[in-house]
């Protein structure tokens, strides 16, 4: 167990993860793809229980979202975003199509098109780690009544009015934090631009 | 493209987040699909999911989790996708990539619906029962709607031609993101149909719309 946690730590770093992923989609590399599954397993899992699910679904719905990640690795580009936005969205894209049974499709629309636009790479590369560290740093930043707003939201998988409801909070405060919390990061943001 | 109308922030993190159903991602995704801008934005607001996951209490996962998923991945029924970048690329398509899926590939082979004089509609049908709906609107140059306001949120996304109210002029790109409450009393600029994808949180309420544009009047 120790030393599992010492393997999870040595991998908690973007440009790691980013590799490992570049690994699976150019080589099918099963080695890289343990250390993205020892490190993100237990994560999704965690944000699929905190949505919901109980525990047997939401160990099947972790297979079946470690599974899109090996299956649509090509779908990620690196110089687009960090691997754990990749993969939340993989997981949010699991939750659309089993739990909600909805479908996800327009948003692999979007990463398809995103693929393919002009958007040069290497320099961007470099840019779009530091993009992951400002969204980091605004987040943690975040005041408490704003960041629990997130959390709910994007982790709990609840609707803004369920968030309202739960807070006690008009609708109205719910979207005006959401959107405060937002600029916080954005102008972190537009000072890297 | 030159779009001058975007998403609302709070609409960003909604759809990355996964609050929006069925017929309002779709009007964003095809906005997205249209505005390099919103786009990044969008994938800044996944940031913050990518973010939260990091930071959330680990779950432990069966202690032989990843060998079960080496055997479905060695037992074939699992491999990778291709992916084909080239969809998006049709040139001879004026329907953007997420929404193709639902209409094809051009705005010509729409099958419209006259609902009221200058006004035709075409219902997509998407989603489960009490969610918001969507469809797409065929309005006439120089036409009016009535002034009006929404019983909820209402997305309208501009294909072709273009529309003015009081919030500017709407071309194609362009996003009106409406809360419950903006009034507003759009016209068809001079020239050619405004098409437009439209999603409406309450679907009841398109009707008294319609009821009303019954009466239209016609700009100059
Ligand atoms: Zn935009
Ligand atoms: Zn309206």
């Amino acid at each position: 167990m120790a030393q599992n946690d010492e393997e999870v730590d040595r991998v908690d770093d973007p440009a790691v993860l980013k590799q490992a992923m570049v690994r699976v989609a150019q080589a099918q590399d099963r080695e890289a793809f343990q250390l993205l599954f020892s490190y993100f397993a237990p994560r999704v899992k965690a944000v699929l229980l905190k949505a919901g699910s109980q525990e047997s679904q939401a160990e099947d719905l972790m297979q079946d979202v470690m599974m899109t990640v090996w299956r649509k690795a090509k779908l990620y580009a690196p110089e687009r975003g960090s691997v754990n936005a990749w993969v939340f969205t993989v997981a949010r894209n699991a939750r659309i199509d089993l739990l909600r049974r909805a479908s996800s499709r327009p948003y692999d629309d979007v990463y398809e098109i995103e693929l393919e636009s002009d958007v040069a790479s290497g320099e961007d590369n470099m840019f779009e780690t530091e993009r992951a560290e400002r969204v980091s740093e605004a987040l943690a930043e975040l005041p408490e009544d704003q960041r629990q707003i997130i959390e709910l939201g994007f982790i709990e998988d609840m609707s803004q009015s369920e968030i309202a409801k739960k807070l006690d909070l008009p609708l109205g405060t719910v979207k005006s934090r959401m959107r405060l919390a937002y600029g916080k990061m954005k102008s972190k943001l537009e000072a890297v631009r | 493209m030159n779009i001058h109308h975007h998403l609302d922030e709070a609409t960003l993190l909604r759809y990355a987040s996964g609050d929006l159903d069925s017929a309002f991602t779709m009007v964003v995704a095809a906005h997205l699909a249209m505005c390099d801008s919103c786009r990044q934005a969008a994938r800044d607001a996944e940031e913050i999911g990518g973010h939260m996951m990091d930071r959330v209490a680990q779950a432990p996962v069966s202690s032989n989790a990843f060998e079960k998923m080496m055997a479905r991945i060695d037992a074939g029924q699992d491999e990778q996708i291709e992916v084909d970048v080239s969809r998006h690329k049709k040139a001879d398509s004026d329907v953007p990539l997420p929404l193709r899926n639902l209409i094809g590939d051009h705005l010509d082979d729409v099958r419209w619906r006259l609902v009221a004089p200058g006004v035709r509609k075409h219902e997509i049908k998407m989603g489960k029962k009490g969610e918001s709906s969507l469809y797409m609107l065929n309005i006439s140059p120089g036409m009016a709607m009535p002034e009006h306001g929404h019983g909820g949120a209402e997305m309208t996304l501009i294909l072709s031609g273009a529309y003015r109210d009081k919030l500017g002029v709407f071309g194609p790109g362009d996003v009106a993101d409406l809360d419950e409450h903006i009034e507003h009393q759009p016209v068809v600029e001079p020239g050619e149909a405004c098409i437009c994808l439209v999603a409406t949180e309450t679907p009841t309420r398109f009707k008294d719309f319609i009821v009303r544009l019954m009466q239209p009047f016609v700009r100059i």
